[in-house]
């Protein structure tokens, strides 16, 4: 990729207590009676690479429409610069959205949908190709695709292509719709990376919305985690790593062991498995808390002697899988089960069906709310 | 291998392959079998005709004598300058165009509306579009004569509030009326399907990119909706071409359509040969016409399917 395809040098990391290029205040969505989103409160930093993850129906395209100027809020301020734009039409915003069929226009060809922003803008014809030139070498494209009908390409193609456009509009910020959703594992992988590239290159505020943590976390600056229409978590990939806020976050983190603590005598045990086995936990959990405990897969160990961990449940290994450079462990405790995962350098010698302790120390245990 | 052994071998072989070629050539495959029915139709119920109306073209003036005389005298009578009959191709060619370039105008926004806002709405309003197709054409004109006429429902209704109706039956206003009227569904319906077949995200997609309304239907709308506002123009233009009740009814006798010169030649005028000229001819120029469209048409590059 080319610098030179922007006029100025992209700014380094943004500054936190810069003021927000977007920012919503108490922003509501209803459909009649349905609440699509509820009472958000988000600063969207200038020049951030900012993530909005949750599952399907969580109302994460709903928040990007009314960003993107397509639905107004129902309730709420969203202010572009300090400027209210509620009802801004799309066409008048600064900002460009990506969609998740990327909506090329398939009776054009790809220099003509590239140029089309340009067109609307009265540039030029010549100076319009001579930027869907510059633009289809930056998203790695050849020149002599210019020419080609954009149904022709594939669908990484098709992928450069539609973000060419919206740069070619230059907005100052860009929505993503789950761009990447139709493209095999491994093009994605790859247009992730081109993608956080080109957010380094641009400079441009990047607002992308995925149901999938692991893409967030390749990409972003931050990432806000979202569920049911409201914004459960907002923090750096980092901060939702170490320190999911509810059980809801860690689960949807990926493979955790997350199970809910209850009281016992003397202290807290875990809900679902029998036994002696009480908690040793990273900080006191007061009386009325319900909370749950997370532990990922790689904390846990199999231990040998009593000595061997702070916490240790027995079970049964039930199956193990094989993930490559590591190998992950289903034990089995009670009516509980856990993930369990090893380097190959230290697999387990045991085989699918035998006893074994498992154990892990206070420290790598999370608190989150239940 | 001697010569005779390998004769031998290839007489047998040609005799083992014999029986199982010809099997092959009479048994249809599944493709052919299938349309079958709808070839012996096409065969008996289009083509026949057609072959039977060209004869009859070349045949002698006021005889009967088809596939037994050739002659060009009919054309040669249809293209004499003291013959006033392109008067009426003009009638037709010209009503059609304008039939089909009011209905364009008078269907999009209804098509607009059915493909996009009407929603729920939509079925029952194409019904409505539908509905008058139950009734015979010959009736539903007689019921707008009723409406034209003086003294009928428009102009009796001016007359009560001290107006006076205009006169519009009998003219070829009122035929171009007629036309539009009746031949409404068969543009709308082509057209809302084309309308409905553009992806709205290309439509929010170039709002979002800045372009205007207008650029929008430009650069988008109308280009993606072509298929099917070509095919509708296409099939009402023929239509129009053929049509002889509007004139008739509506029009009275100020002008005369190619159709109705045809249908007057098969029947008082007894000379088949010459409405048989006429109906060739008729079909050459509005089959040379289609086809210069179709071939505008590309479907395939539309849809950007290549």
């Amino acid at each position: 990729m080319t610098a030179a395809a922007f006029a100025s040098p992209p700014a380094p990391s943004p500054l936190p207590e810069a003021l927000p290029i977007l920012q919503l205040v108490g922003v509501r969505k209803t459909f009649g009676a349905f609440a699509a989103v509820e009472r958000i409160d988000l600063d969207i930093r200038d020049g951030e690479f900012l993530t909005i993850v949750g599952p399907s129906g969580s109302g994460k395209t709903t928040l990007l429409r009314m960003l993107a100027g397509m639905e107004a809020p129902s309730e709420g301020d969203i202010s572009l610069r300090g400027v209210r734009i509620n009802e801004t039409p799309p066409a008048r915003r600064p900002t460009c959205l990506v969609f998740q069929s990327l909506a090329l226009f398939p009776h054009k060809t790809v220099g003509e949908n590239i140029e089309f922003p340009l067109k609307v803008k009265k540039v030029s014809p010549a100076a319009r190709k001579s930027r869907a030139l510059e633009l289809l070498r930056l998203v790695q494209l050849p020149e002599s695709y210019y020419a080609k009908n954009v149904m022709q390409c594939s669908g990484g193609e098709r992928q450069r292509v539609a973000l060419a456009r919206a740069l070619a509009y230059d907005p100052d910020v860009l929505f993503f719709d789950e761009p990447l959703s139709a493209l095999d594992y491994k093009l994605k992988k790859v247009m992730e990376k081109e993608l956080k590239d080109l957010h380094r290159l641009s400079g441009k505020t990047f607002v992308y919305i995925t149901h999938s943590l692991e893409e967030a976390m390749v990409m972003s600056d931050r990432i806000g985690v979202m569920r049911a229409g409201r914004l459960v978590q907002v923090g750096t990939p980092e901060e939702i790593y170490t320190q999911p806020s509810t059980k809801f976050v860690a689960e949807f983190m990926g493979e955790v062991n997350v199970f809910d603590a209850v009281r016992a005598e003397g202290g807290w045990r875990i809900d679902g498995v029998d036994g002696p086995a009480t908690l040793n936990l990273p900080s006191a959990l007061r009386e009325a808390d319900a909370a749950a405990v997370v532990v990922r897969p790689e904390f846990l160990r199999f231990v040998e002697g009593p000595a061997g961990a702070q916490n240790r449940l027995t079970g049964v290994v039930f199956n193990e899988y094989a993930l490559g450079s590591r190998i992950q462990y289903q034990v089995r405790v009670g009516e509980k089960t856990f993930l369990l995962e090893l380097s190959r350098a230290n697999a387990w010698r045991g085989k699918p069906g035998d006893a074994a302790i498992i154990g892990w120390d206070a420290r790598d245990a999370i608190v989150v709310a239940a | 291998m001697s010569g005779a052994t390998a004769v031998a071998d290839a007489s047998r072989l040609a005799v083992g392959a014999s029986p199982a070629r010809t099997r092959a050539a009479f048994r249809l495959s599944r493709g052919a079998l299938c349309s079958l029915p709808v070839g012996l139709t096409l065969l008996l119920g289009f083509v026949a005709p057609l072959a039977t109306v060209a004869a009859y073209a070349f045949a002698t003036p006021k005889s009967f004598d088809v596939f037994r005389s050739f002659t060009l005298t009919n054309f040669a009578s249809i293209f004499d300058p003291a013959n006033t009959v392109w008067q009426s191709f003009v009638w037709s060619l010209g009503l059609a165009v304008l039939t089909v370039v009011a209905l364009a105008v008078v269907a999009y926004p209804i098509a607009w509306g059915l493909a996009r806002s009407f929603g729920r709405w939509s079925g029952f309003i194409s019904v409505l579009f539908v509905f008058p197709l139950f009734v015979s054409e010959n009736v539903r004109l007689y019921g707008w004569t009723l409406f034209f006429l003086k003294n009928g429902v428009l102009d009796g209704t001016l007359k009560l509030v001290g107006g006076a109706g205009p006169e519009v039956l009998y003219t070829p206003g009122a035929i171009l009326f007629g036309m539009v009227y009746v031949y409404l569904p068969f543009m709308l319906f082509p057209m809302t399907l084309g309308l409905a077949m553009v992806p709205k995200d290309l439509v929010e997609a170039a709002r979002d990119l800045g372009a205007s309304r207008l650029l929008i239907w430009r650069e988008i709308e109308l280009p993606l909706a072509t298929p099917g506002v070509l095919i509708g123009m296409l099939l009402t233009f023929v239509l129009a071409v053929g049509a002889v009740a509007e004139s008739k009814v509506l029009g009275g006798q100020s002008v005369i359509v190619i159709t109705h010169d045809i249908e007057i030649a098969f029947t008082y005028a007894q000379n088949w040969p010459l409405g048989s000229a006429l109906a060739l001819l008729l079909t050459v120029i509005v089959g040379a016409l289609s086809l210069a469209a179709l071939a505008k048409l590309d479907l395939d590059r539309i849809l950007g399917r290549r």
